[in-house]
């Protein structure tokens, strides 16, 4: 296998470009066949998502990587970390977390990382184009840059991120190349109505039901009827890649490699097809809800982080009202867009409805609710799936405008609206 | 009755115990507590079975890509299972472990399966992991 390495890659393998490349190119090494790959690509970008502080491990990994000399060779994002840096005092986070979980946002910065912070890196920094070569982390960061932009990358996970930054190669192996990148499940919405393809809920349920049924295959939808917005697509991909390993689907007619249903699947057929009727989706909606009872402890939005288009939707939605004073509001988002969300004027709304913008981190991410946070109300497809193994609470998945009215009313309120049957 | 697989190694390493086994693919960031190897995936049907100190039998991960990271945590503070079995070369799991053993000198052995011998493999058997990827299984 070592004869497919390229000279430069095995001069990293023996320490000729220092102690840190070495470290990062013996783990690609080892990997690349667990990827079925006989050698290397180069990468342009990478998104890292090893950024999040998940105890001591991956705070001695970061540090070593940085202590060896780390530098990245291509334009390198940073994943949401363990701690809102300058936010965290408001909040449960104990001080001993927030200490090592800065310690190795530091460490990630050192080599050279772009302090973004986020998730939704493709809410604020420059894009992957369509065809280019990049190793991003983060499940529904790969997802959205795979399926919505039309780059290419594997799911890389936490941990080798940094070492295809580092080295600047990837294997050459899944979703980097062409052929792999066909659909394999057709998914087809049947007498799905356009007014419920409207609905604010509508993409994260999708996504839910599509992640469960496809598994690791690559699923093509066909039926959708109005043109989807990014928050849409956002929201689908992170609902795939949380109820399922899906890193790329195609959507006939709105994503950049399915034009058509035949480009979709580049010319094969389907695996095996699906219908997707209202029954379907209405038990996919009852699925995202845990909850059984009225009581709601806080409200929270914004994962994948909030986009400044939400932020414009929140606004006038909280504008002149207050929440309820036993239920906490908070948006997750990136400081970059809560800057500019601040420049706009919808900040001042958000307050003084008694909401709380989190930047750098997300619910899931850091140890920021009291133990007495038992409800959790959202309309993220990926709050409502996590929420409850991670933070042992139950969760109620709605729509923003019924998140908003909750908060006021202080207990559940979760309407029907088009999902009536 | 004992029987003989012969898996394909992922991480090389030896292991001995309980099984503890599901066809559903796990992710172990909001499935797996690296404090307590309690598996807490509430939609997940191993939800509630502690990991730690057993082979743990999973066709593969799904979901977030922070797995990695929370299964090298429990590796380093001894919560991991003593070793996993898949049903597919799973790029997650062996990353966790080929960094615990750049890391910590501590790899976790990590063997795939063909998908005929993982459905034969049941919660309670006792597996012994043999350096060369052969599982034994008493039953």
């Amino acid at each position: 296998m070592d004869s497919l390495l390229s000279e430069k890659d095995r001069a990293t393998l023996h320490g000729e470009h220092g102690p840190a490349a070495r470290m990062a190119m013996t783990v690609l090494v080892r990997m690349l066949p667990v990827f079925g790959a006989e050698r290397f690509l180069d990468i342009t970008a990478a998104h890292i998502d090893s950024t999040l502080f998940q105890g001591d491990a991956t705070l001695e990994y970061a540090e070593r990587l940085a202590s060896l000399g780390a530098r990245v060779v291509v334009p390198a994002t940073l994943n949401v970390s363990g701690v809102d840096e300058h936010g965290w005092g408001a909040w449960h986070v104990p001080a001993e977390w927030a200490e090592k979980a800065r310690r190795q946002m530091v460490a990630y910065q050192s080599m050279g990382c772009t302090p973004t912070w986020t998730c939704a890196p493709y809410q604020q920094s420059e894009r992957p184009r369509l065809g280019q070569q990049i190793a991003w982390g983060e499940s529904s960061a790969v997802i959205f840059a795979n399926s919505v932009l039309g780059a290419r990358t594997e799911r890389y996970p936490d941990l080798l991120d940094i070492c295809a930054a580092i080295t600047g190669r990837a294997p050459a192996a899944g979703l980097h190349l062409e052929e792999n990148r066909a659909g394999q499940v057709l998914f087809q919405l049947r007498r799905v109505p356009q007014y419920v393809q409207e609905d604010d809920g509508f993409y994260g349920v999708l996504g839910h039901l599509v992640g469960k049924e496809a598994g690791e295959a690559i699923p093509v939808i066909e039926g959708i009827e109005a043109a989807p917005t990014e928050d849409q697509l956002k929201a689908l991909g992170a609902a795939m890649a949380s109820s399922g390993v899906v890193a790329l689907f195609h959507l006939v007619g709105v994503t950049p490699e399915a034009p058509t249903r035949e480009a979709a699947f580049q010319g094969r057929s389907p695996d095996r097809s699906m219908d997707v009727t209202m029954d379907m989706l209405r038990a996919a909606r009852r699925d995202l809800t845990t909850a059984q009872v009225e009581s709601l402890d806080l409200v929270a939005l914004g994962s994948p982080h909030f986009s400044l288009d939400e932020f414009r939707k929140l606004a006038p939605l909280v504008a002149g009202l207050r929440r309820h004073e036993d239920v906490r509001f908070v948006v997750t988002a990136s400081r970059a867009i809560k800057a500019l969300a601040a420049r706009m004027g919808y900040m001042e709304a958000i307050e003084s409805f008694g909401g709380t913008v989190t930047v750098d981190t997300c619910i899931l991410t850091t140890p920021m609710l009291s133990p007495d946070v038992r409800t959790v109300m959202t309309n993220s497809p990926k709050y409502a799936y996590y929420a409850p193994g991670l933070l042992g609470t139950q969760v109620v998945f709605g729509a923003l405008e019924d998140c908003v009215l909750s908060a006021v009313e202080g207990r559940v309120i979760q309407r029907e609206g088009v999902w009536c049957a | 009755m004992v029987r003989m697989m012969q898996g394909h190694v992922l991480v090389p390493g030896m292991a001995t115990g309980d099984a503890l086994v599901s066809d559903e693919p796990l992710s172990f960031w909001g499935g797996y507590d690296q404090v307590t190897g309690e598996i807490i995936d509430r939609r997940h049907p191993l939800s509630g079975c502690v990991a730690a100190g057993r082979i743990l039998a999973i066709p593969a991960t799904r979901g977030s890509s922070t797995t990695t990271a929370v299964l090298l945590e429990a590796i380093r503070r001894g919560t991991a299972p003593l070793a996993l079995l898949t049903a597919r070369k799973d790029t997650f799991l062996t990353l966790a472990s080929i960094v615990a053993d750049e890391l910590y000198k501590r790899p976790l052995p990590v063997v795939a399966l063909r998908a005929e011998d993982y459905a034969k493999l049941k919660t309670g058997q006792t597996l012994r992991i043999l350096a060369d990827g052969r599982v034994i299984v008493s039953f």
